[in-house]
């Protein structure tokens, strides 16, 4: 059994990762009616795919991953950045961010 | 370290959590701050030091002010949007656990790092080691990521640009294609008789 007082292994920030991206993916589904909130849970999302690239460039004692974890957060922040844009604009011209009043596509 | 680890990981899942599950979502976007924070904290203990200090700047400074901004812009009633959360619940608890149990099967199953620890740290400083494989390895790659964001900025301003319509403003194309019979009518009217 590990002491409290030793540095941890990779085992727990993988679990840790996995915690989070579980919650994220749980997140999809219950707010699943509120765009906003799906947005968040992505973020979530890639805060703990982040985590892992991290925690295996530190214990594979390699720089790269931190360097991809860098071009993740470019992306992200881009990505987010077009979709709160798309969903201003979805709230201007409908009027609701219900994702489940947005049938117009359905046949 | 591993005290201070689970520390860190505790308020990470709780603040997950309450992000997911939170009724109003300035709350959700604050507690999202807080895992961002957090977030940064355990990446102090990964020794990514640069990491960290980027993500409370671009994250916690910009990215989550750009959804409070839209949180609070957007007139919207979400007490509607959680009618049906209930009836949500169990589909979400059963999708999340499937995936941790994949997860941590493929963690355990293959015993990745289990109980190896890290290797020494790199000498000298994160940001340093980090900017030369940006600045020399990566510098492609890194061009092409200020593109991506100059796209990005481009886009989210013209998906949002509104023209007014009492605003007064000039089209070239529309000035260059004019013609002189649009703007120069000659007539053709009799001299007025002199009176005699």
């Amino acid at each position: 059994m590990q002491s409290i007082f030793t540095a941890p292994t990779l085992a727990h920030y993988l679990v840790l990762g996995a915690i989070m991206f579980a919650i994220s993916m749980a997140g999809i589904f219950l707010n699943r009616r509120n765009v906003i909130l799906v947005l968040m849970a992505i973020e979530l999302m890639l805060l703990a795919v982040n985590l892992n690239f991290i925690a295996f460039s530190r214990y594979l004692g390699d720089m790269q991953g931190q360097v991809f974890v860098f071009f993740i957060l470019t992306v992200a922040a881009a990505e987010s950045a077009i979709g709160l844009a798309i969903l201003v604009l979805l709230f201007r011209n409908v009027g609701t961010i219900d994702v489940e009043d947005l049938d117009t596509l359905k046949g | 370290m591993t005290f201070l680890f689970y520390f860190f990981a505790a308020i990470l899942v709780f603040a997950g959590l309450r992000v997911i599950t939170a009724r109003n979502p300035v709350h959700a976007a604050l507690f999202l701050v807080l895992a961002f924070f957090t977030a940064s904290a355990i990446w102090l203990l990964l020794q990514a030091e640069f990491l960290a200090i980027a993500l409370v700047l671009v994250y916690v400074g910009a990215v989550m002010v750009l959804f409070l901004f839209v949180v609070m812009m957007l007139d919207v009633n979400f007490e509607d949007l959680r009618l049906k959360f209930r009836s949500y619940v169990p589909l979400g608890i059963i999708v999340g656990a499937l995936v941790f149990l994949e997860m941590a099967l493929a963690i355990t199953a293959s015993a990745i790092g289990a109980g190896e620890g890290a290797p020494p740290p790199v000498a000298g400083s994160n940001t340093r080691a980090l900017g030369r494989l940006i600045y020399v390895d990566y510098v492609y790659p890194f061009e092409i990521a200020a593109v991506v964001l100059l796209v990005a900025i481009v886009a989210a301003i013209t998906l949002t640009h509104r023209k007014r319509k009492d605003s007064k403003y000039q089209d070239p194309g529309k000035q260059v294609k004019v013609r002189r019979e649009d703007r120069v009518r000659l007539i053709r009217m009799p001299v007025e008789k002199k009176e005699s």
